[in-house]
C-alpha cells in the first residue's frame, strides 16, 4: 500500500508522463529548493556517484537555465532551457532539452505545488513533442537501465 | 531485452484510459468474460468490447479459444517492460527527493531557530522593541 509521501509515476497522456510526491514543508520553501542553486546541487543529482557542478538560473520568465551532472570518470551530462513561466510559489514552466546523447528532444515540463496543512504536493508533468520524441526517451531509459547493469557487472567481475 | 518503441508505445497508449487500467485490475484476479467486465462499469458491452479490442492489440490481454464463453486473460510481459521503464525513472526520482526532504527538514529547522531568535530578542530588550 502507498504512502501518503510515496512517489507516484503516471502516463496521463501517451505524450506524457507525471511524478506526483507530498513533501513536509510549505510551498514558498520547496519552491526555493526547486529554483536556488546552492539548494539544488545537493539533492538533484540522479543516480549514485553523480555530483552536479554546474547549475546556473536566471529566474525569470525567458530566462535560461543550465545544469551539468559529473561522475566519478568524469563522464558528462548537461541539460538545459527556458523559463516560460514563473508564479512564486505556485508554478513553473520551463522547456527542457538535454545536450548530448539523450534523444527525446525538447520537453516542456509543468511544476505545480498545490500546500495543505503545511504540507506541499508537487506535481511535475513532462510533455514530449510528439510520440516519436517519447519513444525516443524511452529507447534511450531502456539503454540507460542496461548500461546500470553492466556497471554493476563490470564491478562484481573486478571486486 | 530491450522492448521495441512500437510495443511500448501501444502499452502506454492502452494504459493511458482509466476504463482499461481498471479492466487490467480485474483481469490481475483472474479471467473473467466481457460480461463479467463489463458489470462494474456504466458501460454497453460493445463499449467495453472496444477497450478490450485495444487492450488485446497492445497485447495487454488474451482471450481464450477453448471455452465457448471466451474469457479475457491478463498478458504480464508488455506491461512488465512499462512499468520496468517507469521504475527506473521513479527510483531515481525518489532518490532526489529524499535528499530535497533532508535539505526542507534543514531550512524549516533554520526558520524555527531564527523565529526563536527574534522572540528572545524581543523579551530581553523590551525597551528597545516596537514601543519605543
Amino acid at each position: 500500500m502507498t504512502r501518503p509521501a510515496a512517489l507516484k509515476v503516471t502516463t496521463p497522456t501517451d505524450r506524457e508522463l507525471m511524478m506526483t510526491r507530498v513533501f513536509d514543508a510549505p510551498r514558498g520553501m520547496v519552491f526555493d529548493a526547486l529554483t536556488s542553486p546552492g539548494l539544488m546541487q545537493r539533492w538533484l543529482l540522479g543516480p549514485p556517484g553523480w555530483t552536479m557542478p554546474v547549475c546556473e538560473i536566471d529566474l525569470r520568465v525567458g530566462g535560461k537555465y543550465r545544469y551539468v551532472w559529473e561522475n566519478a570518470d568524469g563522464r558528462k551530462m548537461g541539460m538545459g532551457g527556458t523559463f516560460k513561466e514563473i508564479v512564486r510559489p505556485s508554478r513553473i514552466v520551463a522547456t527542457e532539452l538535454y545536450e548530448d546523447y539523450w534523444t527525446g528532444g525538447e520537453t516542456l515540463v509543468t511544476t505545480q505545488l498545490v500546500e495543505t496543512r503545511g504540507k506541499t504536493t508537487l506535481s511535475t508533468t513532462v510533455r514530449y513533442a510528439s510520440r516519436e520524441a517519447r519513444d525516443a526517451a524511452i529507447k534511450m531509459g531502456a539503454t540507460k537501465g542496461l548500461e546500470a547493469s553492466y556497471d554493476r557487472l563490470e564491478q562484481l567481475l573486478t571486486a | 531485452m530491450k522492448p521495441s518503441s512500437y510495443a511500448l508505445d501501444a502499452t502506454f497508449a492502452a494504459l493511458a484510459d482509466p476504463t482499461r487500467r481498471a479492466i487490467l485490475a480485474r483481469l490481475a484476479n483472474g479471467e473473467a468474460t466481457v460480461t463479467e467486465l463489463a458489470e462494474p462499469f456504466d458501460m454497453s458491452q460493445p463499449a467495453v468490447s472496444k477497450h478490450l479490442k485495444v487492450l488485446e492489440r497492445a497485447g495487454l490481454i488474451s482471450r481464450s479459444r477453448a471455452a465457448q464463453r471466451r474469457p479475457r486473460r491478463l498478458e504480464p510481459r508488455p506491461l512488465a517492460e512499462a512499468t520496468d521503464w517507469i521504475e527506473r525513472y521513479r527510483r531515481i526520482w525518489e532518490a532526489n527527493f529524499k535528499r530535497l526532504d533532508a535539505v526542507l527538514q534543514e531550512l524549516k529547522h533554520k526558520q524555527k531557530k531564527t523565529v526563536e531568535a527574534l522572540l528572545q530578542d524581543m523579551k530581553s530588550k523590551p525597551k528597545k522593541g516596537r514601543f519605543k
